[in-house]
């Protein structure tokens, strides 16, 4: 099943007088329960690419569908109506939210579909446990080690089931055991509730797990290899 | 509700700097409240003083009566008009005959008004019973104030000089039988309090009146061709006014005050949207629409407002209590106001001031709070969350 298509994807920002153009001729398919990852240099237009999957940006010209909802013909609202039910965001510096507690983090998204509290609690606590940050539900962002932070970060993705996980950078601040254990987590869950995941990166860590890479130079896919 | 709860975990988390907008507004709300509560117990007061004391239900003005006129006043009288007469014999009602005079305490000349009054009136709070007994000299009563600028006290003398209504100069010697204290200044300064039908005969004009005081329970009130009925709001005008004028002069302060927190907070919005514009984005990443986060962040700034108000009573509403039940001392200086003045100001705090004031400064807040979030809606996603403000 198609999760995500893009079609003639352009992408340009406007730089002074002359544009840049960050993404062309982006045609690209992803199915549901992939694990595969954007490879490239810095600027070549990962972030650029996964934010408009993400419906986070929009497409300058073509088209993008996630879902079977066109991104580029979504209001903000339903954009983010798409981000809150089916899309989880990981971000290289964890974005958490700072006065929360990893307990709240996580919480959050579940808070914004009106998800009954019964049900909420168990599912964060869930969430918590399976990265093995049960006993930091209570800690604040500032109290948290890096890979614990990026831990929260997951979970606060994952816990709400969501159909894509955009993970931009994830393992960029993080040390080669903390790495590890996230992406054993992350592919564990891929396995298990095959939810899919699209990376952007250029960590050799995270290379080595993906079965599908992408590789992007100056904004057009150069490369598209499916891994076993 | 979901806004709400987030905001409220953000405003608390946000420590000091929520406490000092906190600790200003809830000055504001508090100040405003007991500042206007006391101008409001001063209205109350003097109005009482005069409704007891001078005004009653109303009066019936002759229709030659001019109070600012007081050349006009000895012209000004008529035949009590019968259809008043059962009201005042039922003593719900009360004639007075005012005149002008002169008088020389210690040989200077003063001039002012003799007002006859009938000695067995309850209408007005005037101590009229002083005026019976009727022995050998004109009885007078007259103001605690009047006393104090005439030097004089009871049973002292005084050279009374009028004219009677043909114009004649008659004089006579009258005793000061009482001296009132009453808050009431309109029935004290320059004016002589004297037996109706004695002050009728001295200026031969019997069965005539100045005004007629009607009681405070009389409801069936109409209009006569010689007599024109003034309602108590028209005759306390001038205080009515003059306690309008300070409120409005007092607003002055609470503009400065209230622009002060609101500088404050505006400050703290704008800084907040500034510093977490990141956060906003991850917010928005998170699936919250642009809508919801200016919700979120104006309700944040809004909190102020309201924590200030549970600030705002845990140290407003024992003050608010104490000095409305104990009452405010105020300075004799303040004799100068032109109107009834107690010695002890009681405040008093209306459920429309206290509903007022907190809706006014709740909903300033709320806008202050406002303002600024609009940044928001012209912010990307993507920029916010690389930290960049577009
Ligand atoms: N908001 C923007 N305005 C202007 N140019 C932008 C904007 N965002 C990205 N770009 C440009 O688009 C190009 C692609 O950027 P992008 O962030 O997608 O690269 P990337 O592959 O994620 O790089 P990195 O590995 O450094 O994160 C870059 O040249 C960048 O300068
Ligand atoms: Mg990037």
């Amino acid at each position: 099943m198609v999760l995500v298509k893009t079609r003639n994807l352009l992408k340009c920002y406007p730089m002074g007088l002359r544009t840049l153009t960050a993404l062309r001729k982006i045609n690209l398919e992803f199915q549901r329960g992939e694990f595969c990852g954007l490879i490239g240099p810095s600027g070549s237009g990962k972030t650029t690419l996964l934010n408009i999957i993400g419906s986070l940006d929009v497409p300058s010209q073509g088209s993008v569908t996630v879902l079977d909802k066109k991104i580029e013909e979504l209001s903000h609202v339903e954009a983010a109506r798409l981000r809150r039910n089916h899309i989880g965001f990981i971000f290289q510096t964890y974005n958490l939210l700072p006065l929360y507690t990893a307990y709240e983090n996580v919480e959050f998204p579940l808070l914004l579909i009106d998800m009954p509290e019964a049900k909420r609690k168990k599912k964060v606590m869930d969430a918590l446990d399976w990265l093995g940050i049960a006993d930091k539900a209570e800690s604040r962002p500032a109290q948290l080690s890096g890979g614990e932070s990026q831990r929260v970060a997951v979970a606060r993705a994952i816990v709400k089931l969501p159909d894509l996980v955009l993970a931009d950078e994830p393992t960029a601040n993080l040390d080669a055991e903390n790495s590890f254990n996230i992406l054993e987590m992350m592919v564990k869950l891929n396995q298990e509730l095959n939810t899919t995941f699209i990376f952007a990166t250029h960590d050799e860590k995270v290379i080595r797990y993906l079965r599908r890479k992408i590789h992007l130079v100056d904004g057009q896919v150069v490369k598209d290899e499916i891994v076993n | 509700m979901l806004a709400l709860r987030l905001a409220y975990r953000n405003v608390v988390g946000k420590g000091l700097r929520t406490w000092l907008n906190v600790a200003v507004l809830s000055l504001a709300y508090v100040l405003i409240i007991w500042h206007q509560g006391m101008f409001i117990g001063m209205l109350r007061y003097g109005s009482r003083a005069m409704i007891d004391y001078e005004v009653g239900g109303g009066q019936y003005w002759h229709r030659s009566y001019d109070p600012l006129d007081i050349l006009s006043h000895d012209d000004a009288h008529g035949r009590i008009p019968a259809e008043l007469s059962e009201l005042i014999s039922q003593g719900k009602a009360t004639p007075i005959l005012i005149r002008q005079a002169a008088i020389y305490p210690e040989g200077r000349l003063h001039s002012v008004l003799l007002k006859g009054i009938d000695h067995s009136q309850t209408v007005l709070k005037i101590p009229s019973h002083h005026l019976k007994n009727d022995k050998e000299a004109l009885p007078v009563l007259i103001g605690k104030r009047m006393a104090k600028s005439l030097a004089m006290g009871i049973d002292d003398y005084i050279t009374i000089r009028w004219r009677d209504a043909k114009g004649t100069f008659d004089a006579l010697e009258a005793r000061i039988v009482a001296i009132m204290d009453t808050p009431a200044t309109g029935v004290d300064k320059g004016q002589l309090w004297v037996p109706l039908e004695a002050l009728q005969k001295m200026v031969q004009l019997e069965n005539e009146a100045t005004l007629i005081v009607v009681g405070r329970n009389v409801l069936s009130i109409k209009d006569l061709p010689e007599w024109k009925f003034k309602e108590p709001d028209f005759l306390m005008r001038d205080i009515i006014e003059m306690v309008r004028g300070k409120r409005v002069g007092a607003a002055i302060l609470y503009a400065v005050l209230l622009f002060l927190a609101m500088l404050a907070i505006f400050d703290t919005q704008v800084l907040a949207i500034f510093n977490r514009r990141k956060e906003i984005g991850t917010l928005m990443a998170l699936g919250m629409s642009r809508g919801s986060v200016i919700l979120l962040f104006t309700l944040e700034g809004a909190m102020n407002g309201i924590l200030a108000i549970a600030v705002g009573a845990i140290y407003g509403i024992p003050l608010l209590v104490f000095t409305a039940q104990r009452g405010i001392s105020l300075p004799e200086v303040t004799e100068e106001f032109g109107f009834a003045i107690p010695p002890k100001l009681f405040p008093f705090y209306s459920v429309g001031l206290i509903v007022g004031t907190v809706f006014i400064v709740s909903l300033t807040v709320t806008i202050v709070s406002f303002l600024p979030t609009r940044r928001i809606l012209k912010m990307k996603p993507t920029d916010a969350l690389r930290g960049k403000m577009s």
